[in-house]
């Protein structure tokens, strides 16, 4: 008998192990691999359903034909607090049609059917995981093939649980930093944090106007001190220019309200070419800012 | 006997609580806990907020025997704690104060608040403009269409009122738009919160200025009665004037707490905002609590013919104070309320805000179940004069 229930522990250890190590790898895979090619990664955002549930798969694959590295994919909330104007409409859009957290896991065991290899990270808000349950969550996005999750109004102070609970699944905990995250707590939050760091590189919400470059060049510093893996920079940026100077200080570009206007003004039947277009756009600036590209 | 002491060091009360924020907010709310801590126990400020609650708002307010509405109810007696009677006409000024001190003491110059009935966001403009402070109140454009006049009345206080227009337009909204403020203008900014509800430790900081109703209470109950009540009875929205008159008598075991959420049109329809009763714990607006939410954990709006009353979460002390059995939690229908405001002024010539008015009709079903020798507590937290529209357009009249 022990032998027998060896076995199947061991073949469990088996499958276990395959699907672990592709997840683990996926983020720290393509960041490595960009890295030894001297290039960035480009980071679109979309909430999932908007502007509706259907189309919503296509659009990830699209984004990744038009040279998107990481997906960042959205879980629509009623109440998105963090967030500007832009990206809450997304979300009022995507719930119109109902879109819960199951189906957006479901979206992204849609993707997985064609794609294998892109990274998907969710991001969205704490109490549509709290009402699936953490552990229920975890264990169905890591059948799904979801790579990482930030959830906003989890804090490191209030993710003990949260982030043991993804560990135990392979699922990276993607963390935010500010431009008034204290020196103390950027150690804290670099020890917590897996896949890449989220650096929002304005006080304000999503979608805000402009940036200050100076400003992310000297927090970006300041971070690297304790922080080992990826920093991406969010919020604020607009077009080629803004990405492209991002990606010269940092690992990572995120693009979020700047894509939801772009889905916002498109009809049904240009979405994708339009979204295809910019991010071709981003991708291309970005590219040239290293030099290898142009 | 444990002395209670909550909320833990890190905001908690049991499960609920804490500070669910973005990391944007978290440095600001460490300041604003930490110059709390360290001024709640400042001599200055501690005279300097006595003097106001005495000089400005007219405390202490007194504790009122309504004794023909107890006799026509024929059981126990009904006392009133008459928080009508502060300037502006409600608890809430108690906090806007306490919290306006503060913001002086940080150096801050501009005051941001959110309001749904306009009751905090009148509180909130009327300390700004006693002490010489840039106001800003979100309000659901819903809620800027229903209560014109408290609108009206912040102006003239010389508030900036900006009408919200994402999601349902209601308090909620106007929530979710104040802390966007705040994210983006924290250096020069004071988010006043109006109720014990938000991150930590706005339900902690907001629970200890309101507390003077009860403190008040307990002193004047020895001094009136010569005992303490048997029940101490008050509406929950988010929770503020309840906690304000529970928080002292909690370790007092032999006093029933009782709060009241609204029911509106019944907890058996999906149109009330009983959170404590029918919603199940979440996490919003930076805290754990009980929620009204579907399944998915989408919040749902609320219906309450009290517009104060109308909000889908609860300060996440209640939540506790549930859990843990210390106090009780019912509810009541805008019908069951709306007989209670008009029972009110008939029998006591007091006319009691719609929110309050919960609170009595539990009274008023409550008394006469017990002896006469029984005290029940009622804190009548606001008076009725900004709800005359809404009761006469539900009796079919306009003003």
């Amino acid at each position: 008998m022990p032998g027998f229930l060896d076995n199947i522990k061991s073949i469990f250890e088996f499958f276990g192990e395959q699907s672990n190590s592709n997840r683990v790898n996926r983020l720290s895979k393509v960041f490595s691999g960009l890295a030894n090619k001297s290039r960035k990664a480009l980071i679109p955002f979309i909430t999932a359903g908007d502007p509706n549930p259907g189309v919503t798969v296509q659009l990830m694959h699209q984004l990744v034909k038009s040279g998107s590295d990481i997906i960042e994919l959205g879980i629509p909330f009623s109440d998105p607090m963090a967030d500007g104007p832009t990206i809450q409409r997304s979300s009022e859009r995507a719930l119109k049609y109902h879109v819960s957290l199951n189906d957006v896991l479901d979206m992204v065991a849609e993707f997985r059917k064609t794609d294998t290899h892109t990274p998907v990270v969710l991001m969205g808000y704490a109490n549509p995981v709290e009402a699936m349950g953490h552990e229920a969550f975890a264990a169905k996005a890591n059948q799904c093939g979801v790579d990482g999750i930030l959830i906003v109004d989890y804090p490191p102070e209030e993710s003990e649980g949260w982030v043991q609970c993804l560990e135990t699944y392979h699922i990276d905990a993607i963390f935010l930093l500010s431009p008034t995250t204290p020196q103390a707590r950027v150690e804290q939050v670099a020890k917590l944090a897996k896949g890449y760091v989220y650096y929002v590189s304005l006080k304000g919400v999503t979608g805000a106007a402009h940036l200050d470059l100076q400003d992310v060049k000297s927090m970006l510093s300041r971070l690297r001190e304790h922080v080992s893996i990826p920093i991406g920079v969010g919020f604020g940026i607009r077009d080629g220019a803004t990405a492209k100077a991002v990606a010269d200080l940092a690992d990572a570009v995120v693009v979020g309200s700047r894509i939801i206007e772009e889905i916002e003004k498109s009809t049904e039947s240009e979405l994708l070419e339009n979204v295809g277009n910019l991010v071709t756009t981003l991708r291309v600036a970005i590219d040239g800012s290293d030099g290898t590209m142009q | 006997m444990s002395v209670y002491d909550l909320p833990s060091q890190d905001g908690h009360f049991g499960p609920y609580g804490g500070i669910f924020v973005a990391e944007t907010l978290i440095s600001a709310l460490d300041d604003l806990r930490k110059q709390y801590e360290f001024y709640r126990d400042d001599t200055d400020f501690k005279n300097e907020f006595a003097y106001e609650l005495k000089h400005y708002v007219g405390r202490p307010s007194p504790i009122y025997h309504a004794k023909r509405w107890s006799e026509h109810l024929g059981g126990a007696q009904i006392l009133l704690k008459r928080e009508d009677l502060n300037h502006t006409g409600a608890h809430k000024v108690n906090n806007t104060i306490g919290q306006a001190l503060l913001a002086r003491r940080m150096g801050k110059k501009r005051v941001i608040a959110e309001t749904g009935a306009g009751q905090h966001g009148v509180a909130t403009a009327t300390v700004a403009a006693r002490y010489g402070m840039e106001c800003v109140v979100y309000m659901g454009s819903e809620d800027v269409r229903r209560q014109a006049t408290n609108v009206y009345r912040m102006k003239l206080l010389g508030a900036t009122v900006i009408p919200v227009e994402s999601g349902s337009k209601t308090l909620k909204d106007a929530l979710n738009e104040a802390m966007r403020d705040w994210v983006t203008n924290v250096e020069n900014t004071f988010y006043i919160i109006g109720t014990v509800a938000g991150p930590h430790p706005y339900p902690m900081m907001v629970r200890d200025f309101q507390s003077i109703i009860g403190i008040e209470a307990k002193r004047q109950m020895m001094e009136d009665f010569n005992r303490q009540p048997d029940a101490l009875i008050a509406c929950v929205g988010g929770g503020s004037n309840a906690i304000g008159l529970f928080y002292p008598y909690i370790d007092e075991t032999a006093v029933r707490l009782i709060g009241v959420e609204a029911a509106g049109k019944g907890i058996d329809t999906n149109q009330h905002a009983a959170t404590l009763t029918m919603g199940k714990p979440g996490v919003l607006h930076g805290n754990r609590t009980y929620l009204i939410q579907d399944e998915h954990g989408q919040i749902i709006e609320t219906h309450s013919i009290s517009a104060g009353l109308d909000y889908p979460g609860v300060g996440p002390e209640h939540a506790w104070l549930k859990d843990c059995g210390r106090a009780e939690y019912v509810a009541i229908t805008d019908d069951e309320a709306l007989q209670a405001f008009h029972a009110l002024c008939r029998f006591e010539g007091i006319m009691p805000a719609l929110e309050s008015s919960h609170a009595l009709a539990y009274a008023a079903k409550y008394a006469p179940t017990l002896p006469k020798d029984k005290l029940l507590l009622i804190n009548l937290s606001g008076r009725g004069d900004k709800d005359m529209a809404t009761v006469a357009q539900l009796s079919g009249l306009s003003l």
